[in-house]
């Protein structure tokens, strides 16, 4: 432990109205919910924020919902438990694939869905499956709530569109991938308890050959979780030709900017990047 | 007599398993002793420089900590191995990052902390090598240099000759030339450094996770001046150690021990993880460069090599290392000439120390990818050309050592190869891989490993055991020797149950602590099972005869007869108690001068085979299947003997595909679980162990070493697959994707190799026949 916790406070208020207002009060608060990102800063000595409020065990975050046209998972639903729930696995492969990837078991069992999108790591294993599946993004604040497209919500490296004050309350998902065919894949530095390298994520609606919807989205990519636009508009409405998928690894290649780091080199993930690009659009 | 079932050989159960899987084994950061308080350690940010000033920052109340630098040395500021270049607390000159300079003890952990980062060291910055090539570059700063040195920068060299290598050059069909290099490798134990250390008017005390207790022993001594007797070390339950507790509990054991004396309190330094990491040893990082004269029919007509290995700033075990590592250059092979000439260099990184395999995994993994080379180049299979220079029992290795006992690296290599499905899989790969963005491939090592002390070290150790009876009339050995997961404990015990034909839960071990068990030679080499196992037998033999000469004991008795026999020698004689000290076999002889003789007195041998895959998309390599089939002796325990070789491939497989130390100016920027990447078991195959026995008559029942040896065979074994999946040459592990990536995307980078020559074109001097 290279922290003195005595130097940090924690306050749990016990419920969501209460955290909200004490948000409302102390732009200052950090939420800390499963805390296996804020922990770890903690025990290497590098957690700067010292003024953390509770969400552990906060019941009107921690849920899943099954609605006819969405399903809604609650920012504080953990990986264990979004890989256990029936309809995400039936209609959701990618999330649940995902989901497993995150962390460790105990990671999974602690760490949840909207702790994960808040850290905003560029390398998260989960966004990239929630931008593939066009989800939108609930936010909540004592002020009241908003609703964005997920792809909104990342500014920048480690930035997001959270206002002082604002929780993620939940995630929508659109219940009209069963026809979409979907592919993720993630390179870690190993098969499990890994960062990815890169990850790629993607669904695609396929009529007489032809790409009729297409969202990519990965990790590692950029600064941060992202929509891979310009590919996704040279692909749609065109047949999956070698020519195409040519210019596909082009564009792609040019709208990507991965960087040199302890884990890997730019050039290695563009290259795979383009590499598992091909690969889902070979199997189209 | 009783014991009917053998006991040797049987899977016994861990001595102290029960305890470990029940949590009551008690590790160092359990312990806690009235009054203690805690160390930590100040280190230099920079690679090299002189000291101009320690300041001692604000906010810290100073006056509340224990301060201690090299003044508060009261002996020698050193920390002994070979030599004494390696000081405790550096005074002046700083040689490393991480290097220790100043200590500091408090109650309070977490202030500690915060005065550690209070600490600010001034420095005029010195210039700095951080790699062989920069080390031995003609304009490098000379970072070491000393008498006991060859040349400035160079620990120490060793030249070993056998037959006259100049003149197969001239008649060689072939000859092939290949670099080869290996990186840094952390021993991850589970267990990071950790000592408590307790210091009053009758001398000083220190209880530690550790390897070898009678290390730190000497070197309190040294550092204390104070006499053997003043000093006492004792070793706890240590969480794993793979050579990284060999040399470096001396350092932390100092530490703490001069925090105590100047506190007055027993003081506790457990490193956290990242500290672990940066600041003790690791695998030197290595070089080896062959040239190699080969007949047109595969013969190995003669060799060079050239083996160099990064020893960090300071001797501690480089030469020890480097001999190993030179002795085991060039295999399991009859070379009719070699040369091997062999150099550590000094770095301005953290001492390099000892890692399972101890120089020889390095060579090794040059020697079976250069013969990979060598095969490719002649244009016969690998399979053939190890056939074709094999060993054999009446042949003499490298340094002239007869081969006495009856191996079959043949028969060896044929099983292996039926075991793995080598052929089939070859055949079908070669089908499969040209359409397939998953290129598959399997490849083998032959290699030995030689079990205890080189040369003429075990003499020099005259390593002592005892056996004593205790109150119970029952026998507890006392050695030095340590369990740190790999079962000495349970091993020695079994060697001595059987020995004395009583029951294996009838016999004790104690715990090592230098006021109580004598000094059977430090836990390392490959050495416990049949040294110190040997000596066991030999004291339990003794044991039984002092009881007969007695007339207590009969020829043949029952455990229980034992016991009371036992019982009333020790009312008549107030103890009973054998020992056993090393004696060197006859017929073993070593010239350390020259490096002939017999290296070591007995191998074990090895044929390791890999299966990979590796995707064309991410460029990962990861090994599907491995069959690791090894000549042991005897198998003393068939679940330790196989995990010992599961839990060594797993360490190879890490060095050779996965665990690479990022270092920056000397500085390991990696020392995180997260960004140091050690295979978990989602990354491991099924590992296949498989034992032949040809017992040794210099162990217990015929055992030899295994400890070290799975770790030389599979870095090369996995290359040499990855070689024959993608057709290209990987030449330095740790192999990493980006490092394949940067050879498969770019065919350029490929022709540019100078080792990538097609059989056709290979063999610069040749001598007039066409392959």
């Amino acid at each position: 432990m290279r922290s003195d916790v005595r130097d940090y406070t924690l306050t749990a208020p016990g419920s969501l109205d209460a955290v909200l207002s004490a948000l409302a009060a102390n732009p200052r608060l950090t939420p800390i919910a499963g805390g296996t990102e804020l922990m770890v800063a903690l025990g290497v000595g590098r957690l700067g924020r010292h003024e953390l409020i509770s969400l552990d065990g906060l019941k009107e975050l921690r849920f899943i919902e099954e609605r006819p046209e969405t399903l809604i998972l609650g920012a504080g639903a953990t990986f264990t438990d979004i890989r256990r729930n029936a309809a995400i696995a039936r209609e959701f492969p990618l999330l649940a694939q995902t989901a497993s990837w995150t962390g460790s078991i105990a990671n999974q069992n602690r760490g949840t869905l909207g702790g994960n999108i808040a850290n905003a790591s560029p390398a998260a294993d989960n966004p990239p499956a929630l931008l593939a599946y066009d989800a939108s993004i609930e936010l909540v604040s004592a002020t009241g709530r908003r609703t964005l497209p997920y792809d909104e919500f990342h500014l920048g490296y480690k930035k997001t569109v959270l206002q002082p004050g604002e929780l993620i309350y939940a995630i929508h998902l659109p219940r009209r991938f069963a026809q979409h065919r979907q592919y993720v894949r993630k390179v870690g530095t190993r098969n499990a308890q890994a960062i990815a390298k890169i990850a790629l994520a993607a669904t695609a609606l396929i009529d007489e050959a032809m790409v009729r919807e297409i969202r990519l989205a990965g990790a590692s990519l950029i600064d941060r979780p992202v929509r891979l636009h310009a590919t996704e508009a040279l692909l749609l409405g065109k047949a999956i030709t070698p020519e195409l998928r040519t210019q596909a690894a082009a564009v792609l290649a040019s709208e990507i900017k991965p960087i040199d780091d302890i884990r890997s080199t730019a050039k290695y993930r563009i290259a795979v990047a383009c590499n598992l690009l091909d690969e889902f659009l070979l199997s189209l | 007599m009783a014991a009917k079932e053998s006991i040797v050989g049987s899977p016994a159960l861990r001595y102290e398993g029960e305890a470990k899987v029940l949590g009551y084994a008690k590790y160092i950061d359990d312990l806690h002793f009235p009054q203690m308080i805690h160390g930590a350690t100040v280190r230099s940010k920079f690679p090299r420089g002189r000291i101009t000033a320690i300041r001692y920052g604000e906010g810290i109340p100073w006056d509340e900590f224990t301060i201690v630098t090299w003044k508060d040395i009261p002996g020698e500021n050193t920390i002994v191995h070979l030599l004494k270049d390696h000081p405790c607390l550096v005074q002046e000159i700083v040689n490393h990052p991480e290097e220790p300079i100043v200590l500091l003890a408090h109650p309070d952990k977490a202030l500690l902390r915060k005065a550690v980062d209070a600490v600010t060291i001034e420095y005029e910055p010195l210039p700095a090598v951080f790699t062989i090539e920069e080390s031995e570059a003609p304009d490098a700063p000379v970072i070491w240099n000393s008498e006991a040195g060859d040349s400035p920068n160079v620990f120490k060299t060793y030249l070993m000759e056998k037959g006259h290598v100049e003149d197969v050059w001239a008649t060689a069909d072939y000859i092939i030339e290949g670099e080869y290099s290996t990186g840094a490798q952390e021993q991850f134990y589970i267990e990071n450094n950790g000592v408590i250390a307790e210091y009053s008017e009758q001398g000083v005390t220190v209880w530690g996770s550790m390897q070898c207790p009678y290390y730190l022993h000497h070197a309190l001594q040294l550092a204390f001046g104070l006499p053997e007797q003043k000093c006492r070390v004792i070793q706890v339950e240590t969480g794993g150690a793979f050579g990284g507790k060999e040399d470096y509990p001396s350092v932390i054991g100092c530490h703490a021990a001069l925090l105590a004396m100047k506190s007055g309190r027993p003081v506790k330094m457990v490193y956290d993880r990242m500290e672990d990491m940066a600041a003790t040893t690791k695998r030197h990082p290595s070089r080896t460069r062959h040239r190699t004269a080969v007949s047109k029919d595969g013969k190995l007509l003669g060799g060079e090599i050239e083996f160099a290995i990064d020893g960090g700033a300071y001797v501690t075990l480089s030469p020890v290392v480097l001999s190993r590592g030179t002795i085991h250059a060039a295999g399991p092979y009859n070379w009719p000439h070699l040369r091997i000439r062999a150099k550590a260099v000094a770095t301005n990184c953290p001492p390099h120390g000892a890692f399972r395999g101890f120089g020889a995994p390095q060579s090794i993994f040059g020697l079976e990818r250069h013969m990979d080379l060598i095969a490719k180049t002649v244009g016969i299979t690998p399979e053939e050309l190890r056939r074709r220079n094999f060993l054999q029992p009446g042949g003499t290795t490298a340094t002239g050592q007869l081969i006495k006992d009856p191996i079959d690296l043949n028969g060896m290599l044929t099983r292996a190869l039926e075991e793995s499905g080598y052929h089939a899989k070859r055949a079908e790969f070669a089908k499969t891989n040209p359409t397939s963005p998953i290129k598959r491939g399997i490849g083998f090592a032959t290699f030995m490993h030689g079990a205890g002390f080189t040369g003429s070290g075990e003499r020099r150790l005259n390593s002592l055991v005892a056996i004593e009876v205790d109150d119970e009339g029952k026998p507890e050995i006392l050695v030095s020797s340590t369990e740190f997961g790999q079962g000495t404990n349970t091993i020695l015990c079994q060697v001595a149950a059987q020995t004395l034909h009583i029951s294996y839960k009838d016999v004790r071990i104690a715990q090592p602590d230098t006021d109580r068990v004598p000094n059977s030679g430090p836990t390392v080499a490959s050495r416990t099972a049949m040294i110190v196992g040997k000596l066991v037998e030999d004291a339990s033999h003794n044991l039984l005869t002092c009881m007969r000469a007695s007339g207590l004991l009969e020829e043949t008795y029952t455990p229980e007869q034992f016991c009371h026999a036992a019982l009333a020698y020790k009312q008549q004689h107030g103890e009973l108690r054998a020992t056993a000290r090393y004696q060197a076999p006859d017929d073993i002889f070593w010239d350390d001068d020259k490096y002939h003789g017999d290296a070591y007195p007995a191998y074990a041998w090895a044929v390791y085979v890999a299966e990979v895959a590796v995707d064309t998309r991410t460029y990962m390599a990861e090994v599907k299947n491995f069959w690791a089939l090894q000549e042991v002796g005897k198998v003393l325990n068939p679940v330790l003997a196989k995990g010992q070789v599961e839990g060594g491939v797993a360490q190879g497989i890490g060095y050779a595909i996965y665990e690479k130390c990022v270092w920056k100016d000397g500085v390991m920027a990696n020392n995180q679980m997260t960004n140091y990447i050690m295979p978990t078991s989602a990354d491991l195959p099924p590992i296949h162990v498989l034992f032949e026995e040809v017992p040794s008559i210099h162990g217990p029942f015929g055992a030899k070493g295994i400890g070290e040896l799975p770790m030389d065979g599979p870095a090369p074994a996995i290359l040499n697959a990855i070689e024959e999946a993608t057709g290209v040459r990987f030449n330095h592990c740790p192999l990493l994707p980006e490092d394949i990536f940067d050879k498969l995307a770019n065919p350029t980078l490929i022709s540019a190799d100078s080792s990538q020559l097609q059989p056709a074109v290979a063999g610069p001097v040749f001598s007039g026949t066409t392959p």
